[in-house]
């Protein structure tokens, strides 16, 4: 056992039975970040940030919410929204933090596209990264079935019926994740279980194994420069602040992250208090009804994109477009066969392809919120085309990019 | 010694996957709950009907005499024919993605809102994206009566012939 002296204060006390002094520096006074970034790279604080507020807003709705075909929606319409005081406000404040998340992911996401930082002992950041955009994904899927309007229950339909893999017809797939034919009480609460319990637990592991796999590797900056952080961090520590290439995590690049994030808030309150109902679908506001389908299904604006790739092909095709959009961000660090580390306007051809890209992703999202019809139909099936086209090329045009 | 922690822990690991399969299972009253009895001389000619089957709209189209004569092998295979008249029964739910198609009487048709499939008043799909035609749900045929859920001879005669899944 190791020696224990008499504390002189609760700090050391504290500090011989948790190390608090060790795990600060660790954490936060000795945990090095480059100074040559912008304030792109405070997404990753602003989303901790903003799971946290869906969190305790969510830990508010469960109190009243109730998980029953027949209670659920009045349970959110009625309880929450006019009998619970400041009901209305977890809600609005949920619903437009689940919104506003995803805006941040995708800008987070094309951050790191843009500066590369996703290759070169990154992957491992990537990949963590990706598995929380698909975990923040199921949770978001999730959370819309429990209102139980009908934009939840349809969306349960045609989301569920994905799994019976087109012609294959796994119908007894799809009765499995439901619990029944079709979607209903088995459905509503193992849904509701997934939402505030399963999907949550796995979205803070990979958190960690996020923040974790950011430490060997080190942040990226703005030119991609590689350079020795324990060497920088000496130089830190000697008092040559001014020459050093990195600064410490807190609380000196935290003062700059709670700046964007003030900066966010002042943006995600306005939304809250004056423009929540963007994320508030008015079909939704009618009870679920098994036999009647909503004129216009559609998903939320952020699976605008990922749908729209599936909608303009026969079904079986569709589901494989669908598929292929899923996965093909995973393997972004092995199909950029380029060793570049660097901004994309220094990366020749690259820098088409992420601009093309990133238009072709808005393109989609916006096509996937209109009918189906004529034009629409015909833009929506060239920007799904584009799309696919731009991943089989990703590997030639970097092979043949030049070495910086 | 590590062979045999391991054999130990597969096996849990296989028992509990099957305890967590079975436990998604649809439960036994949902299965139960599964037939549906609806009269068929209530149905009018050229009006759509939809009765509620596991939870699923069934579509049931009386269809008019010009109609059964304008149509071709195919479609009137599909048909359940009660005395003298035609029926369609199908699950109302189009193929590509569940959504439920309207029927419009003046067409003779069915149309998806959701991704504009069409089918004709058979069921079968005219215009994409749907891939198939609407599903025909197990039947019996009993007397007047239609019982949904219980395959009758009917039934089984479509479908060792293909006409549903």
């Amino acid at each position: 056992m190791a020696h224990f002296e008499k504390a002189t204060s609760v700090h050391d006390w504290l500090n011989q039975r948790l190390a608090i002094e060790k795990f600060e520096k660790v954490m936060m006074s000795e945990y090095w970040i480059p100074k040559n970034i912008n304030f792109l790279w405070a997404m990753g604080m602003v989303l901790a940030m903003t799971f946290a507020i869906l969190l305790v807003s969510g830990i508010f709705l469960l109190m009243y919410y109730q998980p029953n075909v027949d209670l659920a929606f009045d349970s959110v319409n009625y309880t929450i929204m006019q009998e619970v005081g400041f009901g209305w406000l977890w809600r609005h404040v949920h619903a437009v933090a689940a919104s506003v998340v995803f805006l941040i992911i995708y800008i987070h996401m094309f951050t790191g596209i843009y500066y590369g930082s996703y290759k070169k002992g990154r992957e491992m950041i990537w990949i963590s990264g990706m598995l929380l955009f698909v975990a923040f994904s199921a949770e978001a899927f999730s959370g819309y079935m429990l209102p139980w309007g009908q934009m939840s229950y349809w969306a349960g339909m045609v989301i569920t019926n994905l799994f019976s893999l087109g012609s294959l017809e796994l119908n007894g797939i799809v009765e499995w994740i439901r619990g029944d034919y079709v979607p209903a009480q088995a459905f509503l609460t193992r849904f509701f279980m997934l939402h505030v319990l399963l999907i949550p637990v796995a979205i803070l592991a990979l958190i960690a194994v996020h923040f974790y796999a950011l430490r060997f590797p080190h942040v990226n900056n703005l030119d991609g420069e590689f350079f020795d952080y324990e060497e920088q961090a000496e130089l830190y520590k000697s008092g040559n602040t001014r020459a050093s290439k990195v600064i410490r995590f807190a609380n000196d690049f935290l003062s700059k992250d709670m700046f964007v994030m003030s900066i966010f808030l002042i943006f995600f309150f306005y939304l809250v208090f004056w423009q929540y109902a963007f994320a508030m679908d008015p079909v939704n506001f009618d009870p679920a009804d098994g036999l009647k389908t909503p004129a216009h299904i559609y998903p939320e604006w952020y699976f605008l994109w990922s749908y729209e790739i599936l909608r303009p092909f026969s079904k079986d095709i569709g589901l494989m477009a669908f598929g292929f959009a899923q996965v093909i961000f995973f393997l972004l660090p092995f199909l950029d066969r380029s060793d570049n580390v660097a901004p994309a306007s220094r990366r020749g051809i690259f820098k088409i392809w992420f601009w093309v890209m990133l238009v072709d992703m808005i393109v989609l999202t916006a096509m996937g919120k209109l009918p189906p019809e004529g034009m629409f139909s015909t833009i929506g099936l060239v920007a799904a085309l584009v799309f696919i086209g731009l991943w089989v090329i990703l590997p030639f045009i970097t092979k043949i990019e030049k070495k910086l | 010694m590590g062979k045999a922690f391991g054999a130990v822990a597969g096996v849990g690991a296989i028992a509990s996957l099957v305890a967590m399969k079975r436990t998604w299972d649809p439960l036994p009253s949902v299965k139960a709950a599964g037939f549906t009895m609806v009269d068929l001389t209530a149905a009018e000619p050229n009006v759509l009907a939809v009765e509620k089957w596991r939870g699923k709209p069934v579509f049931i189209l009386k269809k008019t005499p010009e109609m059964v004569a304008a149509q071709n092998e195919e479609q009137t295979a599909r048909d359940i024919i009660v005395g003298d008249d035609h029926f369609l029964v199908c699950i109302g739910l189009c193929t590509h993605l569940g959504c439920i198609p309207a029927y419009r009487p003046d067409k003779h048709d069915f149309k998806c809102a959701c991704h504009g499939g069409e089918f004709d008043a058979s069921g079968i799909d005219t215009l994409l994206p749907p891939p198939s035609p609407m599903e025909i749900p197990p039947f019996k045929v009993d007397g007047t009566t239609l019982v949904l859920g219980e395959a009758g001879p009917e039934y089984e005669k479509m479908k060792s012939s293909g006409i549903t899944v």
